[in-house]
């Protein structure tokens, strides 16, 4: 679907609160724009990002027509152990995106 | 008063203004009158937000065709199924300071071409494969990555020689009025500058940050694009994509923002 | 056309210059009302109290097509005490609702960044869910400039 850039450190200490930053390509289209011809442009967005820790999931965010084009999402997690962080975005056509880093906590 | 007197006072006041309003760019070089320690890129003009999302390379979102101009790199295209990579390495050693000096005179064309052209010559003449289209995810993707191995050196381009006739052709651009509003470059950028316009600043109108992300646009864009944007925007057609026009200003630009880091990809308004 | 058109047709008159801006954005309007349903939607018949919720918007946006949020809100984030969930909304959108974030104690910490499109100068309003099952909520005025020059 997309390039995707994340940043997160790949190590940290047991019970550090670290932050998740993600960058994802996608035009976001509203549903409320016409093309020159006047015909309106379908919605296409993505609606839908996970993210689970060794499986279990940590956060989640649901999006609508207002996220702004390639969308910027930061947020926490609690570096619990070690293992691989698994980030899944899924838009209107149920095209998703997966992207994994992997952590090591000590 | 006289219908007369007050025709002969109507002359006057127009030929006062129409002097006042063309003396743009009267200084010791025409169209580059900003003084050298005023001389500040596009990033001054923008909010703090938009220049912390320009700071921050996972906030820039300019980088997610950066990702990809570093992937177009390393595949093989064209008849000769070579990539960027097979020819010019890596790009951070091969390509760093390629976009500060372009536009550039191009012997094999003869004429000055844009960092855009040069990408697309090597797809044609190297790889045997079709050139790229202005505003394509793949061209912006390479112009973007080669560019970014030059940011944060000084724009340099060369305006002397087989370039100064392109030189002085951007700069006749610059300095020409156009448009429905009949407005020059000059006119907002040399003269007006840091003033308001409906509530924003006009910049100084360099191009050290492209190809950009706009916000405005949603998407990263070329300098063309942009200076397109311009010329509807007083009402004047625009010239198609990689119009010699736009490569001569782009030229010209090149030499008035001289010294300015470039930035691609910056992020703008 | 609605008041923004208008006033953009009398400051254009004003400075000399016929300027129409394409409508990007939708003729659906949602209002404090709909936002309101959408609030509802959120909390059920719980009240919404003010504060703990912190929003982090520039108070004037060069562009509504990205202006950048961070939502805090106050909370240890333990097992026992924590932001279950975080709801942004606008008053003035042709939607009402932005994004809707699931936390829990794995979070470590109650924030979340993003970029919001915001359709023209309002209110932006986040609710948080709380383990306890109460809500709070915060809110932050944005004002949006339009462009000067019309382009495409």
């Amino acid at each position: 679907m997309a390039k995707a850039l994340i940043r997160m450190p790949t190590e940290a200490k047991r019970g550090e609160v670290v932050e998740v930053k993600t960058l994802i390509s996608h035009p976001m289209e509203t549903g409320y724009r016409r093309d020159s011809m006047g015909q309106p442009i379908p919605r296409h967005i993505i609606n839908r990002f996970v993210c689970t820790y060794n499986g279990q999931e940590v956060f989640r965010a649901e999006f609508f027509p207002a996220i702004a084009a390639n969308p910027f999402l930061s947020f926490f997690t609690v570096a619990t152990e070690t293992g691989e962080v698994v980030m899944q975005w899924t838009d209107d056509q149920g095209t998703t995106q997966t992207e994994t880093v992997r952590i090591t906590v000590t | 008063m006289s219908a007369r007197r007050s025709s002969s006072l109507l002359a006057i006041t127009l030929l006062v203004l129409g002097m006042a309003l063309s003396v743009s760019g009267q200084g010791p070089e025409r169209g580059d009158a900003i003084r050298a320690e005023d001389k500040r890129s596009g990033y001054s003009f923008v909010s703090p937000e938009t220049r912390a999302m320009q700071d921050d390379d996972l906030a820039n979102p300019g980088f997610l065709w950066v990702l990809e101009g570093q992937e177009i790199w390393r595949t093989s295209a064209g008849a000769a199924g070579k990539s960027c990579a097979d020819c010019h390495q890596e790009a951070p050693a091969s390509m760093k300071g390629v976009a500060a000096r372009y536009p550039a005179f191009d012997a094999r064309v003869g004429r000055v071409i844009n960092l855009e052209q040069r990408i697309n010559g090597c797809r044609l003449q190297r790889q045997q494969a079709p050139a790229l289209a202005y505003e394509s995810r793949e061209l912006l993707a390479l112009t973007a990555y080669v560019a970014l191995q030059s940011r944060g050196l000084p724009v340099q381009a060369t305006i002397d020689g087989p370039a100064r006739a392109s030189f002085e052709a951007g700069r006749a651009e610059f300095l020409m009025r156009q448009g429905q509003f009949n407005l020059s470059c000059a006119q907002c950028h040399e003269d007006h500058w840091r003033q308001q316009l409906r509530g924003l600043p006009i910049s100084q109108g360099h191009g050290n940050a492209y190809p950009a992300y706009r916000l405005e646009w949603q998407t990263l864009g070329s300098l063309q694009r942009r200076l397109r944007n311009c010329n509807i925007a007083v009402r004047a057609e625009p010239y198609p994509y990689g119009a010699q026009e736009y490569v001569n200003l782009e030229l010209f630009l090149a030499w008035r923002a001289r010294g300015l880091p470039v930035e691609t990809p910056g992020v703008r308004r | 056309m609605g008041k923004v058109s208008r006033r953009r047709f009398i400051m254009s008159a004003a400075g000399g210059l016929a300027l129409l801006r394409p409508a990007l954005r939708g003729s659906a309007e949602a209002s404090p009302e709909s936002a309101a349903a959408a609030l509802k939607a959120i909390r059920g018949e719980a009240p919404i109290r003010e504060g703990k919720v912190t929003l982090d918007i520039p108070p004037i946006a060069e562009n509504g097509n990205s202006v950048p949020l961070t939502v805090s809100v106050e909370s240890p984030m333990s097992t026992a005490e924590h932001v279950r969930s975080i709801h942004v909304l606008t008053e003035e959108n042709p939607l009402p609702n932005v994004a809707h974030f699931t936390l829990g104690p794995r979070a470590g910490k109650a924030q979340v960044s993003t970029r919001i499109r915001l359709a023209k100068s309002q209110k932006v309003i986040a609710v948080a869910a709380l383990s306890d099952g109460s809500f709070w909520s915060g809110s932050a005025e944005v004002v949006i400039t339009l462009a000067a020059c019309v382009e495409e």
